[in-house]
């Protein structure tokens, strides 16, 4: 187990030292960053010593290193377009996301896992039948689109939702927070229900083929033989068996929930990474675009490496530094 | 042997149907037998003669479109076949316990062994988790699991065929039921261990005094295990009687077929004999007897009326060669 983690570590960080190859080499395909700095007036003289203070004089791959060095502690350099500390920019955006996206993963998973339940035991219920084709709107409708309707219903039709923004927002620690005041709270619910909707209809189709899948397996007929209970044989060992591959979408939800806000924060003008992602964009903003790479990068790579160590509790087959098979 | 006064498990003139959008098929079709507690009933036939779907009925798990369409099941006289879902839970592993043909795909794997047994045990029995888990290690123990109080917590990956069959029977023992519905419980398993596992089941069920109804295809199971055996064909019964006689003399053309189509070592033969053709699907089981296309002895009231179970020297039968007024009776 240990040595599982370990070497998942070290995966995680090759795909990190990648990611942030990617990342710095962001700024030289844009071009010189001394041109791009100075003023057009400025002589070769300063340009050289812009250059050397800069550090550009120095070879590639010493240059890559003072990028990895300087990434690790946060320090991702200044916004070209709000000439601040990036790293501040993005711990402050950062909150707003990662509430809207544990929001939005939650609601996926605790409506998502009883509803593939219940359309699986009832499978020939007509309720079971409509929340099917219900869910095929959240497969195929796009994220925006579902954002917009919702605007237009809950707010401008019926007006009980705001439409934009985040609310009011407590500062805990570092951490700004919509989660402890009423206003933040009401503007999280349309946002994070339109984020929400793919991986709500993943989640629920997957737990339903495969509860029907392990339903249909001699383990859950020979539980009903030994006249264990339904509510036993359904959760307690059906269920669990659909775990796995209920674990490794979610997984991969939750990074794409994190790595897609970017449409619904800019649908809800939500302030998070995802916006500022957007308009860093628009700006050429290079350090905010190559410390969001390296960001996402990480979450994906924290991610999966929860995921792998999920499978461990989850199922023993996969634990074999545990006691060996016993003989005939 | 003579059947005890009052059987433990009546059959009464089953009947199971699957009702298909193609119609419905008739899989078995008025069956009726009988077993004595502490008895154990071999049933045999090929595959798809309805044996598997007979023990599945009886305890109630027939899976939809299946249906019990008409006769009653009958335990200690009293009729379970309709029995509320719940009602017939609660008999499930208490009265009636099971066991399956694959051991290896029995037992959930996620949970340790000890906790499908205590789970097995705590709902049937008015015990708390440690009295549970007690009696787990002591059964774990009666059928041969080597340092049950520690295997208790390894997980079925952790046990060999053999040994994981030995922890199903052990669940299926769990809340001493009377009857067993053993389904085909060492097909799956090495020729070597298949002598031990059922070596276990006789031994078990005779100390417990536990009924079995042992579903096979193996004629050699069926002899050193069964008390009497009952043949299925095309989901009907075609001979019923004590495992010796039916082996020895058989009274049914089919059976006889059966008894002929198993080598004997140190015989040498040619060809091994066979029965020609094969048995009908159960959309076209033809009128009559359902084994009259293949018998070798079939006549004129083979094809029109089919034959009740009917006494045949020391077994019953139910062929037409067996009714006095038959024109070969006595030829």
């Amino acid at each position: 187990m240990i040595a599982f983690v370990v070497r998942r570590l070290l995966q995680g960080v090759f795909v990190m030292l990648v990611v942030g190859f990617i990342a710095f080499s962001l700024f030289n395909f844009v071009g010189d960053p001394v041109s791009l700095m100075l003023p057009p007036e400025a002589t070769q003289a300063d340009r050289q010593e812009m250059r050397v203070s800069l550090g550009l004089d120095k070879p590639f791959h010493v240059q890559f290193a003072t990028f990895v060095a300087n990434a690790t502690q946060g320090n991702f350099g200044i916004s070209l377009r709000l000439g601040r500390p990036v790293s501040t920019l993005l711990v402050e955006r950062l909150p707003a996301t990662l509430e809207l996206a544990i929001a939005a993963a939650v609601l996926g998973l605790f409506v998502g896992i009883p509803l593939g339940v219940f359309t699986a035991l009832k499978r020939d219920s007509w309720t079971s039948r409509a929340i099917l084709t219900t869910s095929l709107i959240g497969v195929s409708l796009p994220n925006f689109l579902i954002g917009i309707f919702l605007i237009l219903i809950f707010a401008v039709w019926l007006g009980v939702l705001p439409s934009f923004g985040r609310g009011d927002t407590v500062m805990v620690g570092p951490w700004s927070t919509g989660l402890l005041t009423t206003s933040g709270l009401r503007a999280l619910i349309l946002p994070s229900v339109t984020l929400a909707f793919f991986p709500l209809t993943l989640v629920m189709r997957l737990v339903r083929s495969e509860m029907l899948e392990v339903l249909r397996t001699d383990y859950i007929k020979f539980a009903r033989a030994r006249g264990l209970t339904d509510n036993a044989v359904n959760f307690g060992h059906a269920l669990k068996n659909t775990l796995v591959p209920v674990i490794t979408i979610t997984g991969l939800q939750l990074g794409g929930i994190i790595a897609f806000a970017i449409i619904t924060e800019t649908v809800f003008q939500w302030p998070g990474m995802g916006l500022l992602f957007i308009q860093a964009v628009q700006f050429a903003d290079i350090p905010v675009m190559a410390a969001y790479l390296c960001l996402i990068g990480l979450i994906f790579v924290v991610i999966n490496l929860v995921v792998d160590i999920l499978y461990y509790v989850v199922d023993p087959r996969l634990r074999l530094d545990r006691g060996g098979a016993g003989g005939h | 042997m003579a059947s005890a006064p009052r059987p433990l498990l009546e059959v009464r003139h089953l009947r199971v149907e699957f009702n298909l959008r193609r119609g419905t098929l008739t899989a078995i079709d008025d069956v009726s037998f009988e077993i004595a507690p502490g008895e154990v009933l071999g049933v045999v036939g090929e595959s798809g003669a309805g044996k598997s779907i007979t023990g599945t009925a009886i305890i109630g798990l027939l899976e939809p479109p299946g249906r019990i369409a008409g006769g009653e099941v009958l335990l200690d006289g009293r009729r379970i076949d309709n029995l509320p879902a719940e009602e017939m839970r609660k008999i499930r592993g208490r009265q009636i316990g099971a066991i399956f043909q694959d051991p290896l795909t029995s037992l959930n794997p996620l949970y340790t062994i000890g906790r499908q047994i205590t789970e097995t045990i705590m709902t049937h029995l008015p015990m708390d988790s440690r009295q549970a888990r007690e009696r787990a290690v002591a059964l774990l123990e009666e059928v041969g699991i080597p340092a049950a109080g520690r295997r208790i917590d390894h997980y079925p990956h952790q046990f060999s065929g053999g040994m994981r069959q030995r922890v199903v029977i052990a669940l299926a023992l769990c809340a001493s039921p009377r009857l067993i519905i053993a389904d085909e419980p060492t097909t799956a398993l090495d020729v070597s261990v298949q002598a031990q596992i059922i070596t276990l089941l006789k031994r078990l069920c005779s100390e417990h005094g536990t009924a079995v109804m042992l579903v096979t295809h193996d004629m050699g199971v069926i002899a050193e295990t069964a008390d009497r055996v009952a043949v299925m064909y095309a989901g009907r019964l075609v001979e019923v009687g004590p495992v010796q006689e039916v082996i020895h003399g058989p009274q049914h053309p089919y059976t006889a077929g059966l008894m002929g189509s198993i080598p004997a070592i140190g015989q040498e033969v040619d060809r091994l004999p066979q029965i020609e053709g094969s048995m009908p699907r159960l959309d076209s089981i033809p009128k009559g007897c359902a084994f009259n296309p293949r018998c070798p002895k079939v006549f004129g009231r083979c094809r029109e009326e089919r034959p009740d179970l009917m006494d045949a020297g020391a077994t019953r039968a139910a062929c037409w060669l067996h009714r006095v007024d038959s024109p070969l009776a006595h030829a």
